[in-house]
């Protein structure tokens, strides 16, 4: 039960406090303070040039030898402001360095065997082309991304999947394609390379995780406009202080105005932000899928309707016999043991099926079929299968073949099975005849088996606002069964890739946002058209180059995980924004009365939070301004936490919790900072 | 504070519910081309204006070329004002010989009225001609008017629209504006207010021997007329300098609660019309309860301190509310609803005087300004800068719900937030940047009336007022060319520096598809998304102003209760 197996993998977590990434963490949040880096981040930057100005300040004061302690504190502290901002981005990018790394152990260093006409040419791997041709023999490591063109071999996968099955490589259809550090284990296959070298599959992983691509995705430079032009508004806010402070008697220093104005841009999820978006690329990765884009996981968030193939998604990829009808005048256990030898030699699914429901039904497992029988296998054309064997012959398949046949042998393809045929094929199931010679014997029901649980998960996207539609090849009755039993939302029956296309073209003329998983070349088009195609691992190249995300576990599944992973990420930048814009509330009132003191003293009315001093004031409120970065550091990587439910629902909840959180959190944290600092009699 | 007061207040604020609803229907059918009862008068009238003018009715304009329109439509009628109060003294209906303009008071009062501010450094009874009166400041308040009000149609057609580059017809909604909707209101307000007593005649000026033996000199002219669109359009600018104040601009108690409503009227009723037009008439009963809630409060603040009167008089004996610079007729309530009435609008115009408001009674007025006036707010830019902080609001908890923020199914994007960050950095640019040079600058401070945080509070207004084009005067300020210039330019920017961001955020919006809503999709007509529209409105546009209000009348108010005045 592999497929089994595959469901029950958990996601591979790593601890939010990783010695091994935080050592380097610390040593790049330091690398991060060249100016030329930060100026990305218009909120930090303005924090950094605060930071350098204090400093100027303070060695002014040094020099001047006046009493520097107040400045020294300030400046110190907005230094770790923004060294806190740095540790966060960099916690995030080293939790992708350290997967990247892994990756990259993988991939070492090979040669191959380049066919040349008729002759091979041993190069090195790295030389390759898009285009050559190589010849892989068991054993071997696969030198490069590519198609099989002929061959079939089997390989092991794992360095890429971490599935230690090996999977079958052939060429033509949907499994011909292969992955540059792969392994074979049988066999020998010819590849057309289809990628350049540092352009492969595993480069394009490594570069992804590592965030050395990485570029603000739509909804991250919308946000940062918005800090941008928050962080406008304070600066003139503060700006103008400046002359009102003259008018008003008391001429307030560079060093106060400067931590006034950190206070008040949205420094926390300024400093957050870039974690927040290389931490859910992360999470998504260790669900074992690869986004080719942060792009592609926010747009996951957004997903309005899913496409999800019946097969392998929904059902089990096998259909099952439950049942067998007989005809009048024919024993069960007479028609179990036919079904049991039509099936026998047939391998498939559901051929093992039938054969496990005879045996169920009380036919011996010794009633083996007699010495010379011979298979007949099943065709698209004939759409029957079955066994000769002793002058009799047993087909079973879709009922006008099989009556068809019947009535070649000259029997009589009259039946009163027919309305059992008919309420099978109603009820979702499939209806196979079954005949002996010019007899039919029964119906056999095969009915398509739901994966445990998808009517819940159906339910949890309902809750999401997601609409569900189901595709598949079946006839629309069938399909409408199927749909019904299972709880998706809609399907599209007798699914061609045309009408497939059609679907998501029509969702998105609507606005809808589309997500699809696909394996096959044909599915390209639609995975390419779809907001959000998630390709199997498993499937074609075509099918991966047009995703913008390669599910490595190959389960259809994991979409629905990827999608709340999208929703949190989003859900975290909101929240952080908010929480950051409501704590201006508090450190308003800990710096105003504290800057006027002198010149008016009856401004102390405003110090609500009964802060010991002015300078403790200003200093409490810029230590809890950097500090609460650092606390925030978990929820960025982790995100928020999310359950599936109505938007107002989930709303209520978080406006609650970071906004009016938001506005009460910091009062309190800044009166145990004061505390704190009047107990040491540090100010 | 009396019961008195507190009906007042609650009988305005029913009438102005009980309104919203008819009129806000009727101004969408006229907004939306559709016919009217009052199409069989109007329609002859607006077919021959379109013949006159060359207006292509049916052609609509992108944003871009809407805001061209409305622009060259604001500079030739700010120059046309220019021209008639540089020219005056040639001109017909001046029986008081009143000389012309002074270059610099000219041009600050014609961009106080093509802007809809009306400011006014000048006392119209001693400076501005019948003619002048008439033809470039009453025929302003209906085109500023209307002008605003189109603006805010073209916006909100950008919001309801889909995939489309156009958002309408910027003559055509003026014209409409004027014609079907300030027209017909004036007209009957004009015979209210003539009924309550107000003068509308062409006569010169009566000079009367009081009881007591003075002289005094009564002033006339087509006051009537001019009262009603100095409300209904938030215009505020009144015929003589005490405006409201005036017992012949305003005066019974009916038609001081005449007026009020007259103030209100458009701004409540244009939430409704925005939720007709946009097919969701809760989403315009949710602005409309965002903007009663912020007016609510600021009533009550204001009357509490109005009412509770001054500590320090109290000392001496005389007990009572603070009557100092209020009008005996109207009273502490009707007082301090008048100045939070006047001030969430732009309209200005005052029935006492908001300098010598309490401290935090003033703080009022003042902060309802510093909001960007979006508290019903002027004629139109009232609604389209609410809509600008609907979208920032979405944009921001929009997020909190897992989804890339949506307005009525549209995505807000890096353009949408660009603008509607173009538009809220106005305010605070306009504000405090200009009363921070003032503060230190000597020929500023030359001629302001007072010192300490008193002086600053006078600074802070006078931006305030003009960059939210309001044109209330704290007082205690007098003119010189410092003034003069940089409130002009003030006036100027406040109205065109929100309103081009504006109509481009609603040229971004019409181009988008919409999703229709979802359980998973934020809704902006739910009582959460009031709240949050409030705290926005709270947050980002008042706690920019809180260090400079601070030292103003926060200050002055904890000053007083330590016995300091200024």
């Amino acid at each position: 039960m592999l497929a089994q197996r595959r469901l029950e993998r958990r996601p591979k977590s790593r601890p939010l406090l990783d010695r091994a990434i935080l050592g380097p963490a610390i040593l790049d949040s330091f690398k991060k303070l060249n100016p030329r880096a930060m100026a990305r981040n218009p909120v930090m930057f303005i924090v950094e040039v605060g930071a350098a100005v204090t400093t100027l300040f303070l060695i002014r004061d040094l020099a001047r030898h006046a009493p520097a302690g107040f400045d020294f504190a300030i400046s110190a502290w907005l230094w770790f402001t923004v060294l806190f901002a740095n540790l966060a981005e960099a916690m995030a990018e080293g939790r992708g360095k350290a997967q990247a790394d892994a990756l990259r152990r993988t991939k070492t260093e090979t040669t191959a065997r380049k066919v040349d006409g008729d002759r091979f040419t041993i190069v090195a791997a790295n030389s390759l082309r898009k285009g050559d041709i190589v010849r892989i023999d068991a054993g071997e490591i696969i030198p490069a991304d590519g198609d099989v063109i002929a061959g079939a071999a089997t390989v092991d996968e794992s360095a890429i999947t971490g599935e230690s099955a090996p999977v079958v490589r052939e060429s033509g259809g949907d499994r011909s394609a292969v992955t540059g550090g792969t392994r074979v284990l049988s066999d020998s296959i010819t590849v057309r390379v289809t990628a350049n070298p540092g352009e492969s599959f595993l480069d394009r992983m490594i570069a992804l995780v590592e965030g050395a691509q990485r570029q603000k995705t739509p909804n991250e430079i919308a946000l940062s406009i918005l800090l941008s032009g928050l962080t406008i508004v304070f600066l003139i806010a503060v700006a103008t202080l400046l002359p009102f402070s003259i008018y008003s008697g008391e001429r307030q220093t560079v060093t106060v105005l400067i931590a006034l104005l950190v206070c008040l841009i949205p420094t926390t999820i300024g400093g957050l932000l870039s974690a927040i978006g290389i931490a859910g690329m992360d999470r998504v990765m260790q669900r074992n899928v690869l986004a080719m884009s942060g792009r592609a996981v926010e747009a996951a968030g957004d997903v309005d309707t899913l496409l999800l193939d019946k097969t392998g998604t929904i059902t089990l990829g096998a259909r099952q016999a439950v049942e067998f009808i007989t005809a009048e005048g024919i024993e069960q256990l007479e028609a179990s043991r036919i079904a049991f030898y039509s099936s026998l030699s047939d391998e498939t699914p559901e051929g093992r099926s039938i054969v496990a429901l005879a045996e169920r039904n009380g036919v011996s497992k010794e009633d083996a079929l007699p010495d010379g029988a011979t298979f007949v296998p099943f065709s698209a054309y004939t759409r029957m299968s079955g066994v000769d064997f002793g002058g009799t012959s047993i087909r079973k398949g879709a009922p006008d073949s099989i009556l068809a046949w019947v009535r070649e042998n000259g029997g009589d393809a009259q039946t009163n099975l027919a309305p059992d045929v008919e309420r099978i094929a109603r009820a979702g199931g499939t209806p196979l005849l079954l005949a002996r010679n010019t007899q039919i014997v029964g119906v056999i029901h095969l009915k398509d088996i739901l994966k445990p649980n998808m009517r819940d998960r159906f339910a949890r996207l309902r809750a999401m606002g997601i609409r569900t539609v189901m595709i598949t090849g079946d006839n629309p009755l069938t399909a409408a069964a199927i749909a019904g039993e299972s709880g998706v939302d809609d399907f599209l029956a007798e699914a061609t890739p045309e009408t497939k296309m059609d679907l998501i073209k029509r969702e998105q003329q609507a606005g809808r946002l589309v997500a699809m998983t696909g394996d096959g070349t044909n599915d390209a088009p639609a995975l390419a058209q779809a907001d959000v195609g998630v390709a199997m691992n498993s499937g074609t190249q075509a099918a991966k180059e047009a995703a913008n995300m390669v599910d490595l576990d190959s389960d259809p599944t994991k979409l629905i995980e990827v999608v709340e992973i999208g929703k949190q990420l989003l859900m975290t930048r909101g929240a952080l924004t908010t929480f950051s814009i409501a704590n201006d509330v508090a450190k308003y009132f800990a710096i105003l009365p504290a800057m006027f003191a002198a010149a008016y003293p009856a401004m102390n009315a405003l110090n609500i939070m009964r802060l010991s001093t002015p300078q403790s004031a200003i200093l409490s409120a810029i230590i809890f301004n950097a500090l609460i970065i650092v606390a925030l550091i978990p929820l960025a990587l982790r995100g928020v936490d999310y359950k599936p439910r109505g938007a107002n629902a989930v709303l209520r909840k978080n406006v609650l919790l970071y906004g009016l959180g938001g506005i009460i959190v910091p009062f309190i944290g800044i009166k145990i900072i004061d505390v704190i600092l009047a107990v040491l009699h540090l100010t | 504070m009396t019961t008195a007061g507190w009906l007042q207040f609650a009988a305005f604020f029913i009438i102005i519910i009980a309104l919203t609803k008819p009129l806000g229907s009727y101004m969408a059918r006229v907004f939306e081309g559709e016919r009217t009862w009052l199409s069989p008068v109007f329609a002859p009238v607006e077919r021959f204006i379109y013949r006159l003018s060359g207006v292509r009715a049916d052609e609509e304009m992108p944003w871009h070329v809407y805001a061209l329109a409305m622009l060259a439509f604001s500079a030739v009628s700010l120059a046309w004002i220019y021209l008639v109060l540089r020219t005056q003294q040639w001109l017909p209906f001046n029986p008081q010989h009143f000389p012309n303009l002074a270059p610099d008071l000219a041009w600050n009062t014609a961009i106080s009225f093509t802007t809809n501010t009306n400011w006014q450094f000048y006392s119209g009874e001693s400076t501005m001609s019948y003619f002048s009166q008439m033809a470039a400041l009453a025929w302003h308040n209906f085109v500023s008017a209307g002008v605003g009000i189109a603006i805010s149609v073209a916006v909100i057609r950008g919001v309801a629209r889909t995939t489309t580059k156009t958002i309408g017809n910027f003559w055509v909604d003026l014209t409409r504006c004027c014609l079907y909707l300030l027209l017909p209101i004036c007209v009957i307000g004009t015979l209210v207010l003539v009924m309550q007593g107000v003068p509308q005649n062409f006569n010169a000026y009566h000079t009367v021997k009081t009881v007591e033996g003075a002289a005094q000199t009564i002033t006339g002219g087509p006051m009537a007329s001019q009262e009603v669109i100095k409300e209904l359009g938030t215009n505020g600018g009144g015929f003589v300098n005490a405006n409201s104040a005036s017992p012949n601009e305003n005066p019974t108690p009916f038609s001081n609660l005449f007026e009020m409503v007259m103030i209100f009227l458009i701004g409540a009723s244009l939430t409704y019309m925005y939720g007709k037009m946009v097919k969701d008439t809760r989403q315009g009963w949710a602005i409309f309860a965002a903007m009663a809630i912020v007016f609510v409060a600021g009533f009550c603040i204001a009357y509490a301190f109005e009412g509770a009167g001054n500590p320090l008089i109290h000392q001496l004996g005389v007990n009572g509310p603070n009557m100092e610079g209020k009008e005996c007729r109207l009273g502490v309530g009707a007082s301090a609803l008048f100045a939070t009435v006047t001030t969430d609008t732009s309209c200005g115009a005052a029935n006492s005087s908001h300098d010598s408001f309490m401290p935090l009674g003033g703080l009022v007025p003042l902060v309802n300004m510093q909001l960007g006036e979006v508290i019903f707010g002027g004629v139109g830019s009232g609604l389209y800068g609410m809509i600008v902080f609907v979208v920032l609001t979405v944009f921001i908890a929009g997020l909190m719900v897992g989804r890339t923020p949506e307005f009525l199914g549209k995505k807000i994007e890096k353009r949408e937030v660009q603008f509607a960050i173009l538009a809220i950095l106005v305010t605070p640019v306009l504000v405090l940047i200009p009363s921070a040079i003032a503060s230190v600058k000597h020929d500023a401070l030359a001629t302001l009336g007072n010192a300490g945080p008193h002086g600053l509070s006078e600074i802070l207004y006078a931006f305030s007022s003009t960059n939210a084009n309001n044109g209330s005067a704290f007082g205690g300020l007098g003119s010189n060319f410092f003034w003069n210039i940089a409130t002009g330019v003030n006036m100027f920017f406040g109205r065109f520096a929100v309103a081009i961001p504006a109509l481009a955020l609603a040229g971004a919006l019409a181009g988008k598809k919409a999703v229709a809503p979802g359980i998973g999709t934020f809704t902006t007509n739910s009582t959460i998304f009031v709240v949050l529209l409030v705290g926005t409105i709270l947050i980002v546009g008042a706690l920019t102003f809180f260090p400079a209000d601070a030292l103003g009348p926060i200050v002055e108010h904890l000053l007083m209760l330590q016995g300091k005045t200024f």
